[in-house]
């Protein structure tokens, strides 16, 4: 027995990697809705969920309760195979561009199965080809779900969607290529390696929004990077660029027709896709897992801790005060569970050394996604006309533009 | 059988149903996602062959791009299914014995191999983008450019020829 599980090894961690990324992030998702409800809320003044659970913290699984038991009527001359296909496409897809992200530079301290355990599924040379693969496919899903519906609001939704991806898949892919020309590969983990060298220590001049390492400065990437996420809005179909689903003119674009978990497929590849992007950018622009400060700092390691205990403490006593008693259990529950981890990490300063990574790698994932659910609490929705002039006439040129300086000064002062 | 081999096999097998399945669909969608599978099954020969960069541009380019692009021009006409038509005179005079001695050669060529080709090992080249790269923009340039050209000329005269007539 022991035997058989240590030739299969590296196949038995994979699935179980794969199974435990998918645990974290479906709950990610589901808790990702909860805090864009709640953010979106508070931007517009109001309260957002609070009736489901202490400030509606069990919203997420009353909804995923909802969409399993609801009818999932097909309408009336839909294509069946590709009705059904659509959202199993857009769900597959986005959730195979995770296994090509990697969360953290070192192996596990031990190693299982005589394996050491990474912190990725899959490190391939061609990480972001893959993901660009990925993406370029990803528009099916919508594009075949607004047609095979037998609806025209979805045609509509399903032939903007596809316009729009091919429109604004070109600057996406020209605006990283600056990021692309100073590392010198596409492989996910050297990209950030190569950020890790920033001028005096310091990691934050070392990202590539920065560039400014120790070989001097180099073009820093912020146009690129402007570029790159105002791309990934428009690929990802979030607001302002979320015409395909606009539902004041097209009801709910793509997914009119559909129903109970099958609309929940296509919320949950876009709540992915949002996840996938906010890495992306974390990796190629904010150096990934590079910490902000210099490497020599320790002090700068108990940063997980100042931010839990404290976070803890304060829902611990918000939760004493709640007005159910329901909340009156269960917010000093978390509270303390959370306080819990940090006296830990400063309990166990192994522990807390290898979290460090992982902590700045989700710290700059979260800015990301808190910043998609900003852009759609306070930019109105573009026109039309006005999205395919920005993706051809603004992004594009520039993003070219912005290769042609990089190049140059890479060619001035670089060395790779 | 190697796993290489078996992945192979199982590729290829998908590749020539998918092909198959596109020519007999009758509704041009359905044909289109059959292309988009080939497509897929053809980036992962080369993926199998060690040719990474060359599946990557695949998936992207004529599985990506160019495959959307099919399907919008099949939503935005509202193509609905094709009518069966028996064959054409071309296609039952010439199509059907060239596509049989097209197989015979192939089938031929399978059975018994030219001991003087070479057959395609599964290497993996290391740094083959690299490689690619510097062949496009060192050795080949002038070519490469000159393709560039010729696209260029082909999306303007698309243009023209797309735009209205002034009167």
């Amino acid at each position: 027995m022991i035997a058989l599980l240590t030739q299969n090894a590296f196949w038995i961690i994979t699935i179980v990697k794969i199974a435990l990324l998918l645990f974290i992030v479906l709950t990610v998702n589901a808790y990702l809705t909860w805090f864009e409800r709640k953010v979106v809320a508070h931007i517009q003044s109001r309260w957002g969920p609070h009736r489901v659970g202490p400030h509606g913290l069990l919203q997420p699984a009353a909804d995923g309760l909802k969409f399993l038991f609801k009818e999932d009527p097909t309408p009336a001359g839909v294509d069946r195979f590709v009705y059904y296909l659509a959202p199993f496409l857009a769900l597959a897809l986005s959730l195979t561009a995770l296994a090509v992200i990697p969360f953290g530079p070192d192996p596990l301290p031990f190693s299982v199965l005589g394996q050491k355990v990474y912190l990725w599924i899959a490190n391939p040379e061609i990480g972001l080809l893959i993901l660009f693969s990925i993406t370029a496919l990803s528009v099916y899903g919508l594009a075949l779900a607004g047609w095979a519906s037998n609806s025209k609001y979805s045609l509509m939704g399903g032939l903007r969607s596809s316009a729009q991806m091919i429109s604004y898949e070109l600057s996406l892919t020209m605006s990283v290529v600056g990021v692309l020309l100073m590392a010198n590969t596409f492989s996910l983990t050297e990209i950030i390696e190569k950020q890790s060298h920033g001028l005096g220590g310091w990691g934050f001049l070392g990202w590539n929004i920065f560039a400014w390492g120790k070989g001097g400065l180099l073009f820093p990437q912020i146009i690129g990077f402007i570029c790159f996420f105002t791309s990934a809005i428009a690929e990802t179909n979030r607001a302002p660029f979320d015409l395909p689903e606009a539902e004041s003119e097209l009801v709910a674009g793509f997914h009119t027709e559909y129903a109970s978990f099958k609309f929940a497929m296509f919320f949950i590849a876009e709540y992915t896709a949002m996840i996938t992007v906010s890495c992306l950018a974390t990796i190629l622009f904010f150096g990934g897992w590079v910490s902000f400060f210099p490497e020599s700092w320790t002090i700068t390691h108990y940063i997980p801790s100042v931010t839990l205990i404290p976070f803890g403490l304060w829902v611990i006593y918000d939760g004493i005060k709640y007005e159910t008693i329901f909340g009156k259990v269960m917010l000093p529950g978390v509270g303390a569970v959370m306080a819990a981890i940090g006296a830990g990490l400063i309990a166990f300063p192994a522990v807390n050394e290898f979290i460090q990574p992982v902590f700045w790698f989700t710290a700059k994932v979260f800015v990301f996604l808190f910043f998609y659910v900003w852009a759609r609490g306070t930019l109105p929705r573009l026109r039309y006309d006005q999205l395919m002039n920005v993706g051809w006439k603004l992004l594009l040129p520039v993003s070219i533009a912005n290769v042609i300086f990089t190049a140059a000064a890479i060619l001035l002062w670089g060395q790779s | 059988m190697s796993p290489a081999l078996l992945i192979f096999f199982v590729l290829a097998a998908i590749a020539v149903l998918a092909a198959v399945n596109l020519v007999v669909q009758r509704h041009p969608i359905h044909s289109a996602l059959s292309l988009i599978v080939v497509m897929v099954c053809l980036a992962g020969l080369y993926l199998l062959m060690g040719a990474e960069f060359v599946a990557a541009v695949q998936i992207i380019v004529y599985g990506g791009a160019i495959m959307v692009l099919f399907i919008f021009v099949i939503m935005l006409l509202n193509a609905g299914e094709e009518e069966r038509t028996d064959f054409s005179k071309i296609a039952k005079f010439a199509g059907l014995p060239l596509a049989l001695a097209l197989t015979a050669s192939i089938a031929a060529a399978v059975v018994k191999p030219d001991p003087n080709v070479p057959g395609v090992t599964q290497a993996v080249i290391p740094e083959a983008t690299k490689q690619i790269s510097s062949m496009l923009f060192k050795e080949f340039v002038y070519p490469f450019e000159l393709t560039s050209f010729l696209i260029l000329v082909a999306i303007i005269g698309a243009l023209v020829l797309a735009q209205r007539e002034k009167k």
